[in-house]
């Protein structure tokens, strides 16, 4: 027997950053609100007190916060000639399964994108001419400039309680920041963190070398803050227990720390947990939604009408569920008509690894995100002309590894892995290991998207996703470039036994150590209904009450960590809502 | 149900963590619910003693794998003093080793290496299995176990499996090796309340404080040996 509850204003499916930025601001406008979250209710004196958060068996290693693929996993296969397999095992991906979402538990890394990630297209043809694209490149501007969203950038970071130096304040540049970043309204709303001693080694080399160093904006805060929702932050301690953990002293940026206090104080909104929403419901002309279906955990199917319906699960839901839903025509790679599924992208990866002699490097002090960073070699922040392709990376110094069992394996080539002579090695490779990351920009191809599992099923006997996906030809490129990059630094800086990697080498796999878990598009915002799920307002051109919020409207991915993107862009969202939408639903683009 | 049978079944409800304060059901700004942490916040030690999956011979021979993984040295106590077969044995009881976090729907098929495993059996289950094939092996080629093999021969056999080489048999291969090397570390690195990493042996190799949460105090020292004692989630361990 099903459930009808009564009708809400708006129903948010998914309650982690996105969900429930918009929540919130929809809650405080005297919206009826009902979220709907998968996963179950998480308190941070009760699930992640400093007490039990420092294990890194439990967390890291068995991973006990983290969407388990027992839950729900998807498929996946290189190219469209092989059967796509499940991923059976934890991998690279580390989605949540709470209220927080993978807000959580995230690394914290809180960064504006460059303002050329939002106008790819046009940036690029405008300097380098069309022929600089490779073929097969799905490469589109996202019909929203870096400009428009600055003042959403600002507000997300002023309740996130980021921590960072300014580069740019109102087209001045200021030292200590980065200099190629788009202009800011003012400072972060707290100052950066202490920078560990590797931090220091990178900063300084690169500086000799001409370059532009600067702290990587972080959302384990430096200070004790109150944000603008009244709810309260306490300062890091560099614990170093951080990415894949709750953080026991309210000091890592989530929305459990930050948005979610402030949430509940709502009469208006409700909060469904450890429910599923299996699909969201179509009027019977199918040019709107209705609301959703859901499960609970007792097996009880229910259904929640409204008037608007949000995504905003973890993008690979949110792909998942406009697929299940028929909203939206599905990308067809052979045709290449359709719109959900296309545009997926990842992060590109490149690393050096290198060791010191006695360096001390202390790494057990860190936080997920505690970083320092070069943008000279990101985004269009250099000139490409003649090297064959668009794009590049953050080459970043990270002080965020220090737990002991990840670390076990971590030696230089011909150091035994086991027996006589580990415990030397591990002992003085725990001390100096240092890495440079190059965290690359992802451009999307035709040949790679999204569909429905024609094989493998969910717990309800729903299709799982199927991932097509390898590197295309422009991020090998970028990759390799970069690579180069680190490689030349970590020399520089005195390395020894240096390997580096450029991660779009070799083929795609979920199951590589140190990979990104970054996963975007497939549902993506756009000008153009034939090559976007979404107008400019993550409005879905197929349904005008339907809007899709997450890493899914992204048509590509910057060289950047994604969170503080989707949160600007839920908070623009939420303003279209408030002041356009409800005077009168409808399209907010003509198409 | 015997007894071991029914301590894994109820560390299988508990498992993935899905225990909620609130409880489903609807959260209003009105609803009330217990915060603070909870009596069964920590995972128990294991009381010593008998072993809840490991059969004594299967127990003997991981003592012998774990013992060349990590030897005893002057740098520190062997994998099995510092308690890693213990630990081993009641993770393979548990949610772990049941594979409760895997995605066990089928068909399974084998597909390219970037797929990644495609396991129809448990880690418990893998255990078993490997250990019948190692010691049928042995009492073949050596005429008896695996753990009677002079320390030389052991590891010629382990390097052999790491290399997944021919000579052995599947699943004494690569991908067992590197089971038998992730536990081990686990073992020997993971707190102490697990039941390995006796008086925190792998924290002090390496100088790791452990279960500590502040480091501020610290900040500014950059480059200096520390010299932090290691303290454990485990109220006796020193």
């Amino acid at each position: 027997m099903k459930t009808t509850r009564p009708k809400a204003d708006v129903v948010v499916i998914g309650l982690g950053w996105s969900g429930s930025v918009v929540a919130e601001e929809l809650a405080r406008a005297g919206l009826r609100v009902v979220a709907i979250e998968r996963g179950a209710w998480r308190d941070t004196a009760t699930d992640f007190p400093p007490s039990v958060d420092t294990d890194e068996l439990r967390w890291a290693t068995r991973r006990e916060i983290l969407q388990a693929p027992r839950q729900e996993t998807y498929t996946v296969r290189n190219n469209a000639r092989q059967e796509a397999l499940p991923v059976r095992e934890w991998s690279n991906l580390t989605l949540g399964n709470n209220v927080g979402g993978a807000g959580t538990h995230w690394a914290a890394a809180s960064w504006r994108f460059n303002p050329f990630d939002f106008e790819p297209y046009s940036k690029t043809v405008e300097r380098y001419g069309k022929g600089h694209l490779l073929p097969g490149l799905q490469v589109q501007d996202w019909g929203v400039t870096y400009q428009e969203l600055e003042p959403f950038y600002d507000r997300f970071e002023r309740i996130a309680g980021t921590s960072g130096k300014a580069g740019v304040i109102q087209g001045v540049i200021m030292p200590g920041g980065n200099p190629f970043e788009g202009s800011r309204s003012r400072e972060f709303p707290t100052p950066p963190l202490v920078p560990s001693h590797w931090n220091d080694i990178f900063s300084e080399k690169t500086t000799q070398m001409g370059y532009h160093p600067f702290p990587v904006p972080a959302g384990t805060i430096s200070q004790a803050y109150v944000n603008p929702l009244g709810v309260r932050m306490g300062p890091c301690t560099y614990c170093g227990y951080c990415q894949l953990f709750g953080c026991g002293n309210w000091s890592k940026s989530s929305p459990n720390a930050c948005v979610v206090p402030a949430l509940m104080r709502h009469s208006t909104f409700e909060l469904l947990t450890e429910t599923e929403v299996l699909h969201i419901n179509k009027s019977p002309d199918g040019k709107t939604a209705t609301g959703v279906t859901y499960v609970d955990k007792n097996g009880v199917r229910g259904e929640q009408p409204a008037d608007i319906v949000i995504v905003a699960a973890y993008q690979l839901d949110n792909v998942r569920l406009m697929l299940l839903s028929g909203i939206g025509e599905p990308y067809d790679p052979r045709t290449r008509r359709g719109v959900i599924g296309r545009n997926y992208s990842f992060q590109t990866l490149s690393y050096a690894y290198l060791w010191f002699e006695d360096a001390h490097l202390n790494p057990f002090m860190n936080t997920g995100c505690l970083a320092i960073q070069i943008d000279d070699f990101n985004a269009d922040n250099f000139d490409h002309s003649g090297l064959g392709f668009i794009g590049g990376a953050g080459i970043q110094a990270l002080s965020n590894s220090g737990l002991p069992i990840g670390m076990a394996g971590i030696l230089p080539k011909g150091a035994p892995a086991w027996g006589k002579g580990w415990k030397q090695a591990f002992r003085h490779s725990y001390q100096n290991w240092a890495m440079i990351q190059g965290q690359g920009t992802s451009y999307a191809h035709e040949d790679m998207y999204f569909d429905l599992d024609p094989t493998y099923k969910d717990n309800y006997g729903r299709p799982l996703m199927r991932m097509t996906f390898d590197y295309n030809l422009n991020d090998k490129r970028s990759g390799e470039f970069i690579r180069q990059k680190c490689e030349q630094i970590a020399k520089a800086v005195g390395g020894q036994h240096i390997e580096s990697y450029n991660f779009a080498a070799d083929h795609y796999t979920p199951f590589r150590a140190n990979d990104s878990s970054h996963t975007n598009g497939g549902v993506v915002m756009g000008t153009d209904p034939t090559t976007s799920a979404l107008n400019r307002y993550q409005q879905s051109w197929a349904a005008h009450n339907v809007f899709v919020l997450g890493a899914s409207s992204f048509p590509n991915n910057g060289g950047y960590n994604p969170t503080v993107t989707i949160g600007a862009l839920a908070l623009w969202t939420a303003k279209a809502i408030l002041e356009h939408y409800l005077k009168n639903p409808g399209p907010l683009v003509q198409a | 149900m015997n007894r071991r049978e029914a301590l894994i079944s109820l560390v299988q409800i508990s498992a993935l963590g899905a225990i909620s304060s609130a409880g489903a059901g609807v959260i209003r700004s009105d609803s009330h619910f217990p915060v603070g942490t909870q009596a069964d916040a920590l995972p128990s030690p294991p009381t010593p003693g008998a072993l809840v999956y490991f059969t004594a011979a299967e127990a003997h021979e991981v003592t012998a794998i774990f013992d060349r993984l990590i030897p005893e040295d002057e740098l520190g106590i062997s994998a099995s003093q510092a308690g890693c077969v213990v630990f081993l044995d009641r993770q393979l009881a548990g949610p772990y080793g049941q594979a409760a976090s895997t995605y066990r729907l089928g068909p399974y098929k084998q597909g390219t290496p970037e797929q990644g495993p495609q396991f129809q059996l448990t880690p418990a289950q893998r255990y078993r299995e490997a250990l019948a094939r190692l010691g049928d092996y042995c009492r073949t080629q050596y005429g008896t176990l695996f753990s009677a093999l002079d320390p030389d021969r052991q590891d010629d056999l382990l390097r052999a499996m790491e290399a997944g080489q021919d000579r052995l048999p599947l699943p004494l291969g690569a991908e067992f090796f590197a089971l038998l090397l992730q536990n081990v570390r686990e073992g020997y690195l993971a707190d102490p309340m697990y039941g390995g990493n006796r008086n925190m042996v792998g924290w002090r190799l390496i100088g790791f404080p452990g279960a500590r949460y502040d480091y501020r105090p610290y900040l500014h020292k950059k480059g200096q040996p520390l010299h932090l004692e290691p303290v454990s989630l485990l109220d006796k361990a020193v």
